[in-house]
């Protein structure tokens, strides 16, 4: 193997396990926001102690994703250098600033904060923590817009001219709000907040199963459900409206999710089949008459450009092909089940609305079915980003770009040694992630139990304690 | 000096005081990770609970660090980067193992608790080694001769040995009683080895670069520099006092031992920016020819004069929160015990 598809494997492992986290965290940090308030408001009434109960596992597991995330992250942002160095001497002026802003303005806010909104509950007032609570779940969102700026812009690069071979802003407001941008973020925002739904869900009901629960658990169930069942349809549509963009600007994308070999007026939409890349057409392929050209360009006779209209400019199929169908098909399940679920929910609302402890109310089945959905939005999430990273495949920036032209020349085994070390250490850590995820479910330790607030007095360093 | 000169010399600061603040903050608490194997097991907690709000913000420095790098001097930042490969993937498979460690080993199972110990000193001792490598080859402008590559030695053995001194002064800060006196015990132990290497790469430096060696010995440079040695061994022997002296920690001066290892890190910096200036890459790429484009850097100039002075506040305040002694960490709203 060449040291371009190594540093290719090796990147593409360090975004994927990255991904996983910010991912959990982004609106995981909300769905505490919303706890805290929850708490708040029903102080004085056995309901506070519920929402404590889920504030306390829940923010437990938000720690642990924060620092997986920011290691991985950190190590994202050497990788640029110490692989991917001509990215940065083409295109620095652009990618540089957009990444700054993000340290500056997300990962100092929440890296900063998290010290407080964790460990700082006994030190400062309510009101304080419940800011610095804040202040982190603003961090996470605002790292998302920046760094998905940036991405946007690879994928559909504007507002810049080229000197020297080298980009130039020529406006920052059409740099960071580019032609994807607003799709993309809304994608990801809302596919963020259908994995931290699915995780809270599926975990609080593995815990009602294997009757570890403790006295939040179902708040925390209630919360993932509702919040997924509102989230889906949503994503369906802003992931429908992203597609319809990037038939504009990457029509090569779609021609490798939809599995168009050749140009052709009435496309049909294939369902299945088997990408067959040296004959150029799907062995197998399961297809309705005319449908792509309809969803894609709302008329059954539209012409949808194919795979050989990009001669030497277009990415693999197959992975695009079915990375997209898995990621498709995760979401039709995460409507049936959180809508059923959510569906149940509502008939018994009014015996929610009593003041006793919450009954539960989805049955067992139900259960299993969403504790087997709890890392769905993972699923998911790493489909869809491999339909769009792949997809823009063989640019880094599009159309502009050539990955191959911008890696770094180093001895293949050099870079293999790294790759299996950071391989090792990465399945390492997803093991345990998972396995302490569970762990903390199923020994839910109680939150110390409710102190009025004393601020601690202020010790000077080296005087007494 | 023009709007376009000044830019990139003033986006220098900013990483030089990025790489600066990292080094002394991260410093501290790979210091105590490094440690960690030295305390008794209800130590192990009370030196993790001293870091244990801060850590995550102080390794945002090297971020940013490295991201100015990246904003400011794209051409720099592929050529350092990739020259320094392998100290980096093992600095970062370092921070990754202490980081993640962190939260495990209170998060796991309590059998499983020993591992992750071991993991987060383990992970504290190959950043901190590895960057001491970087400094080293950095420095030498990544020169594969034998003595280069000594040099480089002799600096990812320092360099956590510094990293220890740092880490037990703040521990002498943040604990009490015995692990209190295992600190200073820890501080003494270090500060000899810490003393003798620091002046030994001092001396090395120049031998290694003539351009630091015309810098430094050279009149009337030599006088305006003088202080900074001499600043150098006060702060040394004012650490030396009272490290030796119990009744000094009793006394309340426990913080001396910090802060004099923080000046000398400070002055040592100093020492080495103006080895170095005005070039980035030694001796190859200047901070003007390694520069972004003009517009860039104004664009990512008002975030920064923004936002670094919030940063700053918002991390004293932080600091502010967390004064005293370090308390057993609780998500929870009960007091600390």
């Amino acid at each position: 193997m060449d040291a371009l598809l190594l540093s290719r494997i090796q990147f593409a492992a360090n975004i994927s396990f990255h991904i996983l986290f910010p991912t959990i965290n982004i609106a995981l940090c909300w769905f505490l926001v919303y706890f805290r308030l929850r708490h708040t408001a029903a102080k004085g009434t056995p309901k506070a102690q519920e929402w404590e109960e889920a504030y306390f596992l829940w923010t437990k597991v938000f720690a642990l994703s924060f620092a997986i995330g920011v290691v991985s992250g950190i190590t994202m942002s050497f990788q640029f250098g110490t692989n991917w160095p001509g990215f940065m001497e083409k295109a620095g002026n652009i990618a540089g600033p957009l990444l700054g802003y993000e340290v500056l303005t997300a990962f100092f806010l929440e890296a900063t904060f998290l010290g407080i909104m964790l460990f700082g509950r006994g030190r400062v007032s309510d009101r304080v923590h419940l800011l610095a609570t804040l202040m982190v779940a603003a961090g996470t969102t605002l790292s998302a817009f920046w760094i998905l700026s940036l991405n946007s812009w690879m994928q559909t690069p504007t507002g810049y001219t080229i000197i020297d071979g080298r980009f130039h802003a020529t406006s920052w407001l059409e740099v960071i709000f580019n032609p994807s941008f607003p799709y993309r973020l809304a994608h990801k925002l809302l596919a963020s907040t259908l994995t931290a739904s699915f995780l809270i869900a599926g975990l609080s009901a593995w815990q009602l199963l294997r009757d570890t629960a403790n006295k939040g658990t179902r708040r925390a169930l209630t919360a993932g459900v509702v919040a997924a069942a509102i989230a889906i349809p949503l994503q369906i549509f802003a992931g429908d409206q992203h597609g319809l963009n990037t038939l504009e600007h990457q029509p090569a994308k779609i021609a490798a999710i939809e599995g168009i070999w050749h140009t052709e007026k009435g496309a049909p939409l294939t369902l299945f089949g088997w990408p067959n890349e040296k004959e150029g057409r799907t062995d197998y392929a399961i297809q309705i008459p005319k449908l792509a050209s309809l969803i894609l360009a709302h008329d059954m006779e539209a012409e949808l450009k194919g795979i050989d209209a990009f001669p030497n400019a277009h990415p693999p199929v197959a992975p695009v092909f079915w990375s997209f169908r898995a990621m498709v098909g995760m979401g039709v399940l995460m409507l049936l089940v959180s809508w059923s679920s959510a569906w149940t929910l509502w008939r018994g609302r009014r015996l929610t609305a009593n003041a006793g402890p919450m009954p539960l109310l989805l049955s067992r089945w139900q259960l299993r079915l969403l504790a087997a959905m709890t890392f769905s939005g993972w699923v998911a999430t790493l489909a869809g980003w491999w339909v769009t990273e792949i997809g823009r495949q063989p640019f880094l920036v599009y159309g502009l770009l050539r990955t191959a032209d911008l890696v770094a020349v180093h001895p293949p085994a050099m870079v293999l040694s790294t790759l299996i070390a950071y391989l090792v250490v990465y399945a390492g850590l997803l093991l345990a992630y998972v396995g302490v995820l569970m762990y903390m479910a199923q020994h839910p330790a109680k939150p110390t139990p409710e102190a009025p607030f004393s601020p601690k007095a202020a010790t000077p360093i080296g005087g007494p304690a | 000096m023009t709007w376009n000169e000044l830019l990139p010399l003033v986006f220098m600061g900013v990483m030089g005081w990025a790489l600066l603040a990292y080094v002394v903050l991260d410093g501290y608490d790979l210091g105590v990770g490094i440690l960690l194997p030295l305390g008794s097991d209800e130590e192990k907690d009370v030196m993790i609970s001293s870091i244990g709000p801060f850590w995550d913000a102080n390794e945002t420095w090297l971020v940013l660090g490295i991201g100015v790098l990246l904003i400011a001097f794209p051409l720099a930042h592929g050529i350092v980067l990739s020259a320094l490969y392998l100290p980096v993937a093992i600095m970062l498979i370092g921070l990754t193992l202490r980081g993640v460690s962190f939260d495990f080993r209170v998060k796991a199972r309590a059998a499983r608790k020993h591992l992750w110990n071991r993991l987060f000193w383990l992970g504290s001792l190959m950043a901190a080694v590895a960057q001491g490598w970087m400094l080293g080859s950095y420095l030498t402008g990544f020169d594969n001769g034998a003595w280069s590559l000594l040099f480089s030695l002799g600096i990812a053995v320092t360099l956590p040995t510094a990293y220890c001194m740092l880490g037990a002064g703040w521990l002498i800060m943040k604990t009490w009683d015995e692990l209190q006196l295992k600190a200073v015990g820890w501080a003494r132990t270090a500060l000899w080895p810490m003393g003798v290497a620091l002046v030994g790469i001092s001396l090395a430096t120049p031998m290694v670069s003539q351009n630091v060696f015309d810098r430094w010995f050279a009149m009337p440079q030599i006088i305006g520099l003088l202080p900074i040695p001499v600043a150098c061994a006060v702060a040394f022997f004012a650490a030396l006092q009272v490290v030796s002296k119990p009744k000094a920690i009793a006394a309340g001066y426990g913080w001396v031992v910090f802060a004099s290892t923080v000046l000398i890190f400070v002055l040592s910096f100093l020492g080495l920016a103006y080895s170095i200036y005005p070039y980035i890459v030694v001796d190859r790429l200047t901070v003007w020819q390694a520069a972004a484009a003009h517009e860039s850097l104004v664009f990512i100039f008002v975030g920064v004069a923004i936002t670094l002075p919030a940063i700053i506040v918002y991390t004293i305040f932080m600091y502010r929160v967390f004064w005293g002694r370090a308390s057993a960490l609780s998500y929870g709203l009960a007091d600390d015990k």
